[in-house]
């Protein structure tokens, strides 16, 4: 690990400086969505459609119009009249705001009742009369892409089947040649099933729209609040000036606060309608089964390896169930997000990826659940993949892993399918986090343990992800390039203020990018205020997802704080008589090259910002820079999970988990490490128990937390930690963002140690999340 | 109806439905809004505050059934002479990070140390297991407690 150069007291990079926030989170005096409280608020409750599928006769609103309290019962018709019963998605589909024609999935939104206090906006919505007419569900990618399926999306010109969109990417020619050279082609077919990123806290809005100044001030739990500022003026074509989005302490986000909801909409609208501030908060229940859902990916994968273990080509056919709308939160040309990196931290020449997406009677998502676009799906299907070959051709899955790593020296290193990894050194990282785990005597108490009876697995998993969207040449979210800002201010006593366009949901930024600035101009991390979330006092930028917070606006506050220092050197030469080029800058002190007692230091600097400057100078110290990465980031890690399996009940627990992680430079190491402990419970999760399902008739299973099962302190594991730091070379500070690295990588890591127990039995696959049942009847067809 | 309850210290006399539960009360009608809502099972223990001492999930609680009770919640952890050692060993262990379930943790740590002055690992993680928390992998929030309570039972035997 690199050593801090600036002395505790500043806390620049690399000081675990204790984090800003908690002082008002551990008092109760954080200010999340729920907490906004405006005088004479109204509460919104949202009607939600109990079936899958239904065409909808008609609605009679009359009774609960007649309870006293509510002021308007907003349906699908009224917000037609305003144009606003369909909005676009951030895929380029559209999906309803307030179902008009059909409804097309459990949960759907078919009115909204506002009313003086939430308990009356709820009894109210007993007294909504809708007449549905039943349809067939439609509840599988598969069924929906039989001929003759009915059509779900039969409001939709042109749609004539159940097709959501198609992508491929690769060299198909090449692949088929490299197939046609290998000694044998191994096959893993395995469902990434759905899953629900579930923040404690839930999305709601506090809308006010002002009737006679026509501005809207929009409190909501929003990852993207410049983002959705814009969209907002697009989608409702309200004046962008006129829109104020406010995004509080948001509790938890993962990417279920990426896109804009239809409550969003709705309560906008009331607000203007009405002319009172109109608040929605959702249920848990509606949280989860409504918004944003994520993975949901059948995949088959093909590899085509030597019988030496060299790995020659890849080859993926994938088919995702969206849901009722297309409504993946990523960027425009890219229709799986970055499955790309389904090649993984191999070395080999050819891959070819095949995708089709169909439209189901669910909710509609496809969000990045902690993942950045996609990653998450590909990462497990190649980590799972290796192992299976490792199996066939008989190698252990370590030594077939080393065997086709990128090695250092290759890096930049562009993959088959066109991706430019930045720097890594993969096989330091296996063999390290190996080594820490005893990996040649587990793999002799496997052996002995086996001769008993008992199931001893080993599972490794290691990933490579692409983070930090993305060079305004190739990523946008509808339009909008996805670029990303820092405005530092520097005031006259040497305190300063930093203003962000990207928006944290408890990663730290409030501490971790004034640690960026502390480094650059010496200004201790506690002098500086940051602040973002605020449309109106923040500059522009697409948000915090896909880990781009420290790639883009930590790449943009290193920038602009170092254009600041360039000025304050040539205020500093101007303070010591000295020239420009002779300054040097260190620990917020400015000395003359060669005569070190003569200096100043950044409070100096500040003072003179505003009162004594050279000739011709602007006054002040403050500057905005937009940051356009010239690339992704590409972090990475060696994950090893020991696990045991009760062959009686297919019940398995984790003996160990060695995760060692390189995100490049570490701006806060306990930060860092709170973001990893976090990520690999989530992926945890994912293979052991959260799984949102459905039955024949398209009822969520799942749609609350005793249904839908995430770990508590009981379950989740224990860690163990560690860290290798090769920085990003084109990243300002070689950071290379971390917040999803242990999310993206870890299933695999769970599931293939649960596989490497009963591999010698001959399974293969077991998919997620792997219930005790799933084992057990795996074990049992085996045996 | 008329309920009286006492929270933090202050007490507090009004007239609520039947039907409130005791979070919203203490949300909306007291306006203390650092105790918070996570889910409608009874799952998440985000609503956590202390009644007469036993942690208790507010949106399970009706407000009628805390009268005449004495309830805790986080604003009222912090005491005269500075925050609850829970409060600073959180903050010292990195134990939050969004900090939405942070009230809860704490109020349920605060009330396990009071009674088990070293709690084990497996103690602690039983005692929060009816707290979620999605962001931390919950390893430092057991830390934190233990923290907590090594630093309580140190100033005891000083004093
Ligand atoms: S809100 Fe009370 S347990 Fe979740
Ligand atoms: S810190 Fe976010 S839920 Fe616990």
């Amino acid at each position: 690990m690199v050593a801090p150069t600036t002395p505790a007291e500043i806390g620049g990079i690399g000081h675990s400086v204790q984090r800003k926030e908690d002082a008002r989170l551990i008092e109760g005096q954080g200010n999340f969505l729920d907490d906004i409280d405006l005088p004479n608020t109204l509460h919104m409750a949202i009607l939600r459609s109990p079936l899958a599928h239904a065409r909808i006769n008609g609605i009679d609103s009359e009774a609960a119009m007649a309870l006293d309290g509510v002021l308007a019962v907003v349906t699908g018709d009224l917000m037609d009249q305003h144009g606003l019963a369909w909005m676009p998605t951030l895929s380029g589909d559209t999906q309803a705001v307030l179902a008009t024609d059909k409804v097309r999935y459990q949960g759907q939104e078919v009115a909204a009742v506002i009313a003086t206090d939430p308990y009356i906006a709820t009894d109210a919505l007993e007294l909504i009369e809708v007449d549905y007419e039943e349809l067939p569900p439609i509840t599988t990618p598969q069924q929906s892409l039989e001929e003759g399926a009915a059509l779900i999306r039969d409001e939709k010109e042109g749609q004539t089947d159940n097709l959501a969109y198609t992508w491929e990417t690769g060299d198909q020619g090449a692949t088929e040649e490299a197939f046609a050279q290998a000694d044998r082609v191994v096959t893993l077919e395995t469902h990434y099933p759905r899953s629900h990123p579930a923040p404690l806290e839930t999305c709601g809005i506090v809308a006010d729209v002002n009737s006679v100044t026509g501005q809207a001030t929009i409190y909501m739990t929003s990852q993207a609040p410049h983002a959705h500022r814009t969209l907002f003026a697009m989608v409702a074509g309200l004046p962008e000036q006129n829109i104020r989005i406010v995004s509080p302490d948001i509790g938890g986000g993962f990417g279920n606060k990426v896109p804009i909801y239809p409550g969003y909409v709705v309560a906008t609208a009331a607000s203007l309608l009405i002319g009172q501030p109109v608040k929605w908060v959702e249920s848990r229940t509606e949280n989860l089964i409504s918004t944003g859902f994520a993975r949901d990916y059948y995949m088959k994968g093909e590899l085509a390896v030597t019988d030496e273990g060299r790995i020659l080509g890849l080859r993926v056919d994938m088919l995702s169930d969206q849901g009722a709308f297309y409504s993946d939160a990523q960027p425009t040309q890219f229709r799986a997000g970055l499955f790309h990196v389904v090649t993984g931290s191999y070395d080999f020449g050819a891959a070819h990826i095949n995708c089709k997406g169909a439209f189901t009677n669910k909710a509609p998502g496809g969000v990045a659940y902690r993942c950045s676009f996609r990653i998450t799906e590909a990462s497990y299907l190649i980590e799972r993949l290796v192992q299976t070959a490792a199996y066939e051709v008989g190698i252990d899955p370590a030594e077939m892993r080393l065997r086709n790593f990128i090695q250092p020296e290759q890096f930049p290193y562009e993959t088959a399918t066109g991706f430019v990894y930045d720097s890594g050194d993969y096989p330091t990282a296996l063999r390290t986090a190996m080594d820490e785990v005893g990996y040649e005597d587990l793999r002799r108490e496997q052996a002995e343990a086996r001769a008993e009876g008992r199931l001893i697995g080993i599972g490794i998993a290691h990933f490579t992800e692409a983070v930090g969207a993305g060079p305004s040449r190739t990523y946008d979210i509808a339009g909008l390039k996805m670029i990303d800002s820092a405005e530092l201010r520097v005031h006259p006593t040497g305190k300063a203020i930093l203003k962000l366009g990207v928006k944290t949901q408890g990663q730290g930024h409030e501490t971790t990018f004034a640690q960026i600035v502390a480094e650059v101009l010496g200004i201790p991390a506690n002098d500086i205020k940051v602040e973002h979330g605020d449309t109106d006092h923040t500059p522009y930028g697409l948000g915090t997802y896909a880990s781009r917070s420290t790639p883009v606006g930590g790449a943009a506050t290193a920038v602009v704080a170092r254009k600041l220092a360039d000025k304050s050197k040539k205020i500093a030469a101007h303070l010591l008589e000295a020239a420009d080029e002779d300054i040097e800058l260190a620990s917020g002190v400015f000395s003359v090259a060669g005569s070190p007692d003569r200096s100043v230091t950044i409070q100096d600097v500040a003072l003179a910002a505003y009162t004594n400057l050279p000739e011709g100078m602007e006054y002040g110290l403050e500057d905005v820079t937009y940051y356009d990465p010239p690339n992704l980031t590409y972090p990475y890690g060696s994950y090893i999970v020991v696990v045991e399996v009760d062959p009686d009940t297919g019940v398995w627990q984790v003996q160990r988990m060695v995760a060692l992680d390189d995100c490049g430079v570490r701006i806060n190491p306990m930060i860092v490490e709170g973001q990893i402990c976090g990520g690999l419970t989530e992926g945890f999760a994912m293979s052991a128990m959260q799984w949102i399902t459905f039955d024949e008739d398209g009822n969520c299973i799942g749609a609350n937390f005793m249904d839908y099962l995430v770990p508590t302190a009981w379950e989740t594991p224990k860690f163990e930690l560690l860290a290798t730091e090769v920085p990003s070379p084109h990243h300002p500070i070689g950071a290379k963002g971390v917040g999803e690295s242990a999310t993206v990588g870890s299933p695999a890591a769970f599931v293939n140690a649960v596989i490497d127990a009963v591999a010698h039995l001959g399974v293969r696959n077991i998919d997620m999340p792997v219930l005790p049942d799933r084992v057990w009847a795996a074990i049992d067809e085996a045996s | 109806m008329e309920v009286n309850i006492t929270i933090n210290g202050s007490e507090h006399a009004s007239d609520v439905e039947p039907r409130t539960l005791l979070v919203d009360h203490i949300r909306r009608t007291v306006g203390l809004t650092g105790t918070h809502v996570g889910c409608d099972t009874t799952s998440c223990g985000a609503c956590t505050v202390l009644m007469d001492g036993t942690p208790v999930k507010a949106c399970t609680v009706l407000a009628a059934q805390a009268d005449g009770s004495e309830v805790t919640t986080v604003e009222g952890l912090k005491g005269a002479d500075g925050l609850h050692p829970i409060q600073s060993a959180f903050t010292d262990d990195h134990g939050l990070q969004c900090g939405f379930c942070t009230p809860g943790m704490m109020l349920v740590g605060a009330s396990l140390i009071a009674e088990n002055p070293d709690p084990s690992d497996d103690e602690v993680r039983w005692a929060i297991s009816g707290n979620l928390c999605r962001c931390t992998g919950y390893i430092n929030i057991v830390k934190a407690i233990q923290t907590a309570a090594a630093r309580v039972a140190e100033s005891s035997n000083g004093s």
